[in-house]
């Protein structure tokens, strides 16, 4: 019964404030948008980092089938130049530079490749013959990529040494201060939602008023009499979120997956469904925001 | 029921006090009438009685309970003891009878099936029956202060605090009004009631507790409006306590009516 009437209040409080709710829902919609790119430029970061990123500097990668390189006139890498090649590693000269190192299989390349194009098509075109060995190498200080290079472009059975981090740094640092400034102009938003989810509160109260006031008379606890106030707020700021959860999937699902994917086939995207992770995270943030400021304009304009 | 111990209210320190050492009580199941000018402190009684106020000193007490010890999450409990009814009906316009009624129970979390069995049985107590479903602009200022009525006490308060009740009706109106306070009464509900209506006050024959000044200067069993004596000053007034012919009734309530007080 009591809940009944809670949710009876509600519809009406909606019904009556139905401009500043629709600006409240418009609002936390536009803020938490902003939140939900940072957090999706975020996730895409991850996403193009793959496997080795964090773990590793630089790969040197085996001739496989396909190669062209000079290195690799011989063919694909036998298991001698594989040899060769680790013993380079190990010898004295090279070895007070490494970390440590390990190496890929191309079935562990196929592996560690269908989990980072795991969105993408190209992945079911793909086989491990296609994809090289490598050994990926650990330096101990990451500026000394050029004595790798220098030592093991011109091996047999090499194709490529590549630097990962030079090439991939950049774009995550163009992706980063995107990230802050959508972060900042989320900030500036929230600010914005907070001050209006408290003016529409205050409002709602003041229109209600009558019913307030009768309902502290005949007894009616704090919570029967503050819980609509907040629970439309909570609800205007909840819709605001899913609008802008929705928003977030649909960048992912038309920008992200039907264009960019098409035009960049070799970069890692996230899937539209790795976006909806940040909604629960927009949900919460949304209620936590129209929770704590409605709370708090109740304290000041409505007695109980 | 209600005991004021040596209660002071100021609330504003450079002024006099609201009400200064006020000691009274008054029984369960009695009727009593708050009569003074405005601004002598029956509206800020009353606050204290709802807890609405705190008093400065002194030591309220609501069925035996010093209101200053209830903490402010039992003060609905005090509220669900205690029924109000104003000058100005208070009713909620887009809301029919029946729904002004319910509203009080609906709040306090009763079940549907109770309000649908108390809220009639109260409307015919107040004599409202065949209007539950009027809204209140379509009601005389009479049948609305019934409705207010019904609402104060359909959730059986002990205590009914009436705030200028008649202040808005004419004479007739308010006799039906005061009907149904006494009926109320009758069935136990201890009646406070704030007025200026001297002749309801002369006609009821109900204790009478006069304040002026935040002081009570008059408390009589089944007494006038005014007591006998010529007003001269109330050092007279206060020894006189006979109940003789009402002669100058008229002439001395005179002060007494301001109209559109009664902010509780």
């Amino acid at each position: 019964m009591r809940l009944a009437f809670i949710l009876a209040e509600i519809g009406s409080g909606l019904r009556r404030n139905l401009s500043m709710v629709v600006s409240v829902i418009l609002v936390t919609f536009v803020s938490l948008t902003f939140v939900g790119a940072a957090g999706m430029l975020q996730l895409q970061i991850n996403q193009m980092k793959g496997y080795w990123y964090d773990k590793v500097q630089v790969a040197v990668f085996l001739c496989s089938d396909g190669s062209t390189a000079p290195g690799c006139a011989t063919g694909p890498a036998t298991p001698e130049q594989q040899q060769n090649l680790r013993k380079l590693l190990q010898s004295p000269a090279v070895a007070q530079y490494v970390n440590d190192f390990q190496f890929e299989s191309k079935d562990e390349a196929y592996k560690h490749f269908k989990e980072q194009f795991s969105n993408s098509p190209i992945v079911d075109s793909v086989t491990p013959d296609q994809l090289p060995a490598s050994f990926r190498i650990n330096l101990k200080d990451p500026e000394k990529y050029e004595v790798i290079s220098e030592n093991f472009s011109s091996q047999a059975g090499v194709e490529s040494v590549i630097d990962q981090r030079q090439l991939l740094e950049r774009l995550f640092s163009a992706m980063n201060a995107a990230s802050l400034v959508a972060v900042s102009v989320a900030g500036v938003m929230i600010v914005c939602a907070i001050l209006l989810i408290a003016t529409t509160i205050r409002l709602s109260a003041f229109s209600r008023r009558r019913e307030t006031g009768i309902m502290r008379l005949v007894g009616a606890s704090k919570m029967v009499i503050q819980l609509p106030f907040i629970l439309e707020g909570v609800i205007a700021a909840v819709i605001g979120a899913a609008l802008a959860s929705g928003t977030l999937w649909a960048v992912a699902h038309f920008f992200l997956g039907e264009f960019l994917s098409k035009q960049y086939p070799d970069t890692a995207f996230i899937s539209p469904a790795q976006t909806l992770i940040l909604a629960p995270a927009l949900i919460g943030l949304g209620v936590l925001l129209a929770g704590t400021s409605s709370l708090l304009t109740l304290r000041r304009y409505l007695k109980v | 029921m209600i005991r004021f111990e040596n209660v002071t209210k100021v609330y504003d320190q450079k002024a006099r006090p609201a009400l200064d050492s006020i000691n009274l009580e008054i029984d369960r199941g009695e009727f009593a009438f708050l009569v003074g000018a405005s601004g002598s402190g029956k509206s800020t009684f009353l606050r204290l009685v709802l807890k609405e106020d705190r008093a400065s000193s002194g030591a309220v007490y609501v069925a035996g309970q010093n209101v200053a010890n209830i903490s402010s999450w039992r003060v609905p409990r005090l509220r669900r003891g205690i029924g109000v009814v104003f000058q100005d009906f208070r009713l909620l316009p887009q809301k029919t009878v029946f729904a002004n009624v319910a509203f009080a129970m609906q709040v306090i979390g009763k079940s549907r099936s109770v309000i649908r069995d108390t809220v009639p049985e109260v409307l015919k107590t107040v004599g409202l029956e065949g209007k539950e479903n009027r809204l209140p602009h379509e009601l005389s200022g009479g049948e609305q202060q019934r409705v207010a009525i019904a609402r104060a006490v359909v959730n059986r308060p002990g205590i009914l605090l009436a705030d200028e009740p008649t202040g808005n009706l004419d004479p007739t109106t308010s006799m039906g009004i005061m009907g149904v306070l006494d009926k109320i009464n009758q069935n136990g509900t201890t009646v406070v009631m704030a007025t200026h209506d001297d002749d309801i006050v002369n006609e009821m024959r109900k204790r009478v507790v006069e304040l002026r000044n935040g002081v009570i200067i008059r408390d009589e069993a089944k007494a006038l409006y005014t007591s006998m004596m010529p007003v001269v000053g109330h050092s007279r007034r206060l020894r006189d306590a006979s109940g003789r012919e009402p002669s100058d009734v008229g002439a001395a309530s005179g002060e007494a009516q301001p109209a559109g007080e009664g902010k509780l």
